[in-house]
């Protein structure tokens, strides 16, 4: 475990008068080195969001002022307030909520038992193609579908979206769910199989409940990534069918708005990830360290 | 005899296994449904457009191959390449560099490691158009903190995304905040499944911690590394948001890589056959280069 640890390098040395206190003072040293590490390392990631919520907080005076103010005084809601009132903010929240949920529940209706069927016959092959798709860049998706739905008469609305964001949820469910339930003990479902079951009912009644970590995992994946999307939504929503990335870079821009209510935008945005990333932190690393080796 | 006996025993055995088998394929009959819609569909249609020269709204005229050759003297386009190559170049080294480094932190045991390693991983998950709304602050000339913040340490301020030459590296700053985690999470990975002996031995024949870090630790990861290269070629290639957002390509086209040049053909231009003719050129330059990253792999394991 301690591959690195310098701890143990010390404990050999036979006790004399000078070398205990030398030995402590250089492992102080390396612990304050290994903290500063520590610092550098982590800082970035949480300063940039103490900023963006700094920023938030300020009024347009403190936001604008040179030398920066980093502690808002007093801190003021009023972006906030600003921007859901003066802006549709609560329809673009609603249309994201609604795009991102409606893909993940379709990718998860046809994604999980494809995973299953995948993770028992063993058709890695299927998994190539999933890889392949996470190859190409999303606007090469967009240009046909976005000319099919002109074709349609479906560019502007949700449902085009809906559609559009399976490119990023169904990858993302058939991928985790087929590590996952290769990871599940057979035996159970043999069982059943030969008790008579079918196997969709051995899926069902045996392999979905002990899935369940992994259904949490994929959906909240799926969403996350989902959210995040903002070229599909970019390009294929109107006015009132935004979602809140792109109505971030549409409506709400540096010409009509300071900066204070942008970032009280971008925060609100962002928050609902951040939080869902907060609460499967461990499986998300589980299972994207998984899915990272087996990608390639 | 004895055979045909156990063919007719296996017979109704091989029958349901069949059956089973059947079932299975048909759990993944509605996602290939979808996969072929969504997927399949648009690359066939990709490739099938790129040999017409059609805008949106206009008939569309068969030209053969005549996009593809306007692209091999298109110097915009030429120059798009160039610039995503040193993008990529920048924005697969730096996080390797910096994600092997605390995956090497966050493998010890010290307090509240959980913690800060949920911290560290929070950018990789933060939606890209918000962060870069906040960094196009944070880069402003005048008011922007970063400016503030090389004066504190003495140094001239920058002009960041507004310079042609800063522009880049500016923008590979962003991408390296937002995916250095995912390179921490996939080497920490193979920390994890490090065995212990090679260095309970080399402790014995006396090795610094340095020797076993660059001579033990390093090479057993370097599977890791690899594929955490391979993911961020990828992704950066395709890099899009953050530049669209904070450069959309500018100044002039001083950061226009591959794909901000294919979304203004697009769909600002309307230009279809000739956009389609960039994706099959930009998906041919990313399974190369994912297949030359995958050769190097091999290599490594050949030579070790």
């Amino acid at each position: 475990m301690s591959t690195l640890a310098p701890s143990h390098v010390t404990a050999g040395i036979p006790p004399t008068a000078s070398r205990p206190f030398r030995a402590r003072l250089r492992r102080l040293v390396r612990r304050l080195g290994f903290w500063f590490a520590v610092a550098v390392i982590v800082s970035p990631a949480i300063l940039v969001f103490l900023w963006m919520l700094s920023l938030s907080l300020k009024n347009e005076l403190e936001n604008l002022t040179y030398p920066p103010v980093f502690f808002p005084d007093p801190p003021t809601l009023a972006n906030y307030v600003h921007v859901f009132s003066q802006n549709s903010m609560g329809l673009y929240f609603r249309n994201s909520l609604v795009v991102s949920g409606g893909a993940t529940l379709l990718a998860l209706l046809v994604g999980v038992p494809a995973g299953y069927g995948i993770a028992r016959l063993q058709a890695n092959r299927t998994l190539v193609l999933i890889l392949i798709a996470r190859m190409t860049p999303a606007l090469s998706f967009l240009i046909p579908l976005f000319t099919v739905f002109q074709f349609l008469g479906l560019n502007n609305t949700l449902t085009a979206l809906v559609i559009t964001h399976l490119v990023i949820t169904v990858p993302i469910v058939v991928y985790v769910m087929a590590g996952y339930f290769e990871t599940l003990p057979r035996e159970l479902e043999e069982a059943a199989l030969i008790d008579g079951g079918s196997v969709w009912s051995t899926l069902r009644y045996v392999a979905l409940p002990l899935a369940r970590p992994g259904i949490v995992v994929a959906t909240i994946l799926a969403f996350i990534f989902s959210w995040n999307n903002f070229v599909f939504g970019a390009v294929l929503a109107g006015r009132a069918t935004r979602t809140l990335p792109a109505a971030v870079y549409n409506v709400l821009t540096f010409e009509q708005l300071a900066w204070g209510p942008l970032a009280a935008a971008a925060i609100v945005v962002t928050l609902p990830v951040l939080l869902l990333t907060i609460f499967i932190q461990k499986e998300i690393v589980a299972g994207l360290t998984h899915g990272g080796v087996k990608g390639a | 005899m004895s055979t045909s006996a156990v063919i007719a025993a296996a017979v109704p055995r091989a029958g349901f296994l069949r059956r089973r088998t059947r079932s299975y394929r048909l759990l993944t009959v509605p996602a290939l449904v979808v996969v072929g819609a969504v997927i399949v569909f648009p690359w066939l249609f990709t490739l099938y457009m790129s040999a017409f020269d059609w805008k949106i709204g206009e008939a569309a005229h068969f030209v053969g191959l005549s996009n593809y050759t306007g692209l091999a003297t298109n110097q915009r386009f030429i120059e798009a390449i160039v610039h995503t190559f040193y993008f990529t170049l920048l924005a697969v080294v730096f996080p390797l560099l910096l994600g092997t480094a605390a995956a090497l932190i966050f493998h010890r045991e010290f307090r509240g490691r959980g913690f800060l390693r949920a911290i560290f991983t929070l950018p990789m998950m933060a939606t890209p158009v918000a962060v870069a709304l906040v960094w196009t602050m944070m880069f402003h000339p005048q008011q922007g903190v970063l400016n503030y913040l090389l004066s504190l340490v003495g140094l001239p301020p920058s002009l960041w995304v507004y310079s042609p030459t800063w522009v880049i590296p500016s923008l590979v700053l962003v991408e390296v905040w937002h995916w250095t985690p995912l390179v921490m999470l996939i080497v920490l990975g193979g920390l994890a499944a490090l065995p212990t002996e090679p260095y309970e031995s080399a402790r014995l024949d006396g090795a610094s911690e340095w020797q076993l870090l660059r001579f033990i630790t390093l090479p057993l990861i370097m599977p890791f590394i690899v594929v955490a290269a391979v993911i961020r070629t990828i992704d950066a290639v395709k890099a899009f948001d953050t530049i669209y957002v904070i450069s959309s390509g500018g100044p002039g086209t001083a950061s226009e890589t591959i794909n901000l040049y294919l979304y203004l053909q697009a769909f600002a231009f309307y230009n279809v056959g000739n956009a389609s003719a960039v994706v099959v050129v930009f998906f041919g330059i990313i399974v190369a280069l994912a297949l030359l990253l995958l050769h190097v792999r091999e290599r490594a394991r050949w030579a070790a």
